[in-house]
């Protein structure tokens, strides 16, 4: 590349490049440094207690995890006790006052073994929560949304009379905000008399059907994951689109020539051409629905019975709503972390699948 | 049967398909922006008919009428629009100074400066939001008391905490580098016969040349300014220097009248939508190419 200006710019390049490079470092650079500080500190939004170093109690109050094992209920005569449920196990109230080590952790998850009852406790049960949360969400809406685009991309596309008014009308949603398309998807997911469910009652034919789409912990996550890939696939068409511009025409001749059909060119030319541009809408989709907040905020609050409750949701009611820097920052870290992570494995997968 | 009329033949189920998902992307919409004309009664009388989607024969403005009266709707957008054009202005400015000399000077540790910016690009605005809230509460703001000049400490509540944090944006940089390095530098050539330094070679010669792409980096910051809603709740809490984004979740959650949430929906939608009509080209053309290159 050729370069313009030597060396004896220097003012003029603190000129050009200062600005910008002082906004990062203020806002990007120094907030992450301080988050990493913070969470060894229990420092509060506002508090009349000074901060204090709590070395790494934020991230054993996060991860802390911990097998139980639950003896039933016996009486004087040391049988075990039973109800119409069963065997009578203690509460876990009872158990945590019997084993003091326990004090702080709460039930995650349980099974009942027989005579015994297995518990997975844990000191922040709703930061697993709402992990499991984060990532059910990325594996529902990962193949709906770049699916969707792909597939819309692959129509406007095609040589069809106005494929460019239909590709300003799938890309409408993207420009509604999060808030707006929330609400207005609250009340078509109304149970009782919102256009989805009509809708489904007359496909179907079941006048009776209708779930509680947000009412229900089985159906809201994947609500909000349909509204969401409704809103956010018109952008992911355009970049698909313009991937499908850039394969040359000669290869799809080419192919048509050795007999190939719709279905082998899309396999055999569509798809390898469209590598680069395949991992990057994965890569953005993903880093979008790991950020779930907005949608969870306004149409659910992270309900029912923390159904919904993401990462982001669980970080913002913590250092937030609860003015937890300390703790909220060590959530925000660990998600980067993942996010981090879970980007590599994308591109590292990405380049394996092309040396093939 | 001739060609055209077998490829008009062939065509049609995939335009079908085409019409019913494009009824599928825009009834939300066609249904906000109808049912904001009409009263709460006939937005649930229609709901079974097509009726639901277009604006009804007794349509009138008084949803409009009501909100700008119920609630702070004017103060929320003047707050709005000031913001996104203070991002727009001064994130153009400084984010296309910043790739300029990328691209076009040289100096020791750009090319280490260039991979961090593209590496910022994947950190999500979500994993700075909680340290960076404690951060803007103790940063100083300079004002007037008693006519001497006092620092007063915490961003709180005001606009600028709303703008400044979100001027230095990576995507762009790396918009504006991209397109500065296809940019032929016999225009620069030109430009340094004539004796010119790189303040007047930027603003003179570079800029003028690259309308397209500061078309497209001024629709992405204002579409994300617009659209704020996570920092907004955090940092403003009283309705002085509320934006639009929090304000309307308010509303919907304080308000019963269908038709007024509706249109105020639509109130707060309309600029983002005008902006990217009319700039919908240059928009089209370069979120292509950075899927590419990305």
């Amino acid at each position: 590349m050729k370069t313009v200006f030597g060396r004896d710019h220097s003012l003029s390049v603190a000129g050009f490049a200062g600005p910008a490079l002082l906004l990062f470092a203020t806002f990007i650079v120094l907030p992450l440094l301080l988050a990493v500080a913070a969470t060894l500190t229990n420092h509060r939004l506002v508090s009349p207690e000074p901060t204090q170093y709590v070395g790494l109690d934020n991230y054993r109050r996060l991860l802390s995890l911990k097998f139980v094992t639950v003896e039933p209920v016996r009486d004087a005569a040391n049988a075990v006790l039973r109800d119409e449920d069963g065997v009578r196990f203690p509460t876990w109230r009872q158990t945590r006052i019997a084993r003091p080590e326990l004090a702080r952790y709460r039930p995650a998850w349980q099974f009942n073994a027989g005579a015994r009852r297995v518990v997975l406790a844990a000191t922040d049960p709703l930061f697993y929560r709402s992990l499991i949360n984060t990532f059910l969400f990325a594996l529902l809406v990962l193949p709906l949304q770049c699916g969707l685009a792909l597939g819309l991309a692959l129509l406007v596309n095609q040589p069809i009379a106005g494929r460019i008014f239909f590709r300003t009308v799938y890309f409408g949603p993207v420009v509604t905000s999060m808030v707006v398309a929330s609400i207005v998807w609250s009340f078509l997911l109304n149970t009782d008399r919102g256009m989805v469910n009509e809708l489904l009652r007359a496909v179907t034919g079941d006048a009776s059907l209708g779930p509680d789409w947000l009412g229900e912990t089985s159906h809201a996550l994947p609500a909000i994951a349909i509204m969401s890939a409704w809103q956010g696939a018109g952008f992911q068409m355009l970049v698909f689109l313009a991937g499908l511009q850039s394969i040359s025409s000669e290869l799809y001749e080419a192919a048509t020539l050795m007999g190939a059909n719709a279905w082998q060119r899309f396999v055999h030319v569509t798809l390898p051409g469209l590598r680069n541009t395949i991992v990057f809408v994965m890569v953005s989709t993903m880093l979008m629905a790991f950020g779930l907040f907005t949608q969870v905020d306004v149409m659910t609050a992270g309900g029912p019975l923390d159904s919904t409750t993401t990462v982001v949701y669980h970080a913002v009611r913590s250092g937030f709503k609860q003015q937890d820097i300390g703790y909220g920052s060590t959530i925000t870290l660990v998600f980067f972390g993942i996010v981090l992570l879970a980007s590599a494995l994308q591109r590292f997968l990405a380049s394996k699948g092309a040396a093939k | 049967m001739n060609v055209s009329l077998r490829k008009a033949v062939s065509g049609a189920p995939l335009f079908v398909i085409m019409c019913l998902l494009g009824l599928v992307f825009a009834a939300p919409l066609l249904f906000m922006f109808a049912s904001s004309f009409k009263h709460d009664d006939a937005i649930f009388s229609d709901l079974n008919s097509w009726g639901a989607y277009i604006p009804d024969a007794g349509w009138s403005l008084t949803n409009y009428a009501a909100i700008f009266e119920r609630s702070n709707l004017p103060l929320f957008l003047f707050n709005s629009t000031l913001i996104a054009l203070a991002v727009v202005v001064g994130g153009v400015l400084v984010n296309s100074m910043l790739a300029f000399s990328l691209s076009r000077m040289r100096w020791r540790g750009r090319s280490a400066v260039l991979s961090v910016v593209v590496a910022m690009m994947v950190v999500p605005f979500e994993v700075v939001a909680i340290p960076l809230l404690s951060l803007v509460a103790r940063l100083p703001w300079p004002g007037i008391e008693q006519g001497a000049l006092a620092w007063h400490i915490g961003w709180f509540n005001s606009l600028h905490v709303q703008i400044i944090p979100f001027l230095a944006n990576a995507f762009c940089v790396f918009l504006f580098y991209q397109f500065f390095r296809d940019i032929p530098p016999e225009l620069d050539e030109a430009a340094k016969m004539d004796g010119a330094g790189p303040w007047a070679l930027f603003f003179r010669i570079i800029l003028p040349n690259s309308r397209p792409v500061i078309a497209t980096a001024a629709i992405v910051l204002f579409i994300s300014a617009w659209n704020q809603y996570l920092w907004p709740i955090m940092v403003v809490q009283g309705e002085a220097a509320r934006p639009v984004q929090p304000g309307i979740q308010q509303f919907f959650g304080r308000s019963n009248s269908w038709g007024q949430i509706m249109a105020y929906a639509t109130v707060v939608t309309l600029p983002v939508l005008a902006v990217f009509l009319a700039f919908q080209r240059q928009f089209v053309a370069s979120v292509a190419g950075a899927g590419i290159k990305g």
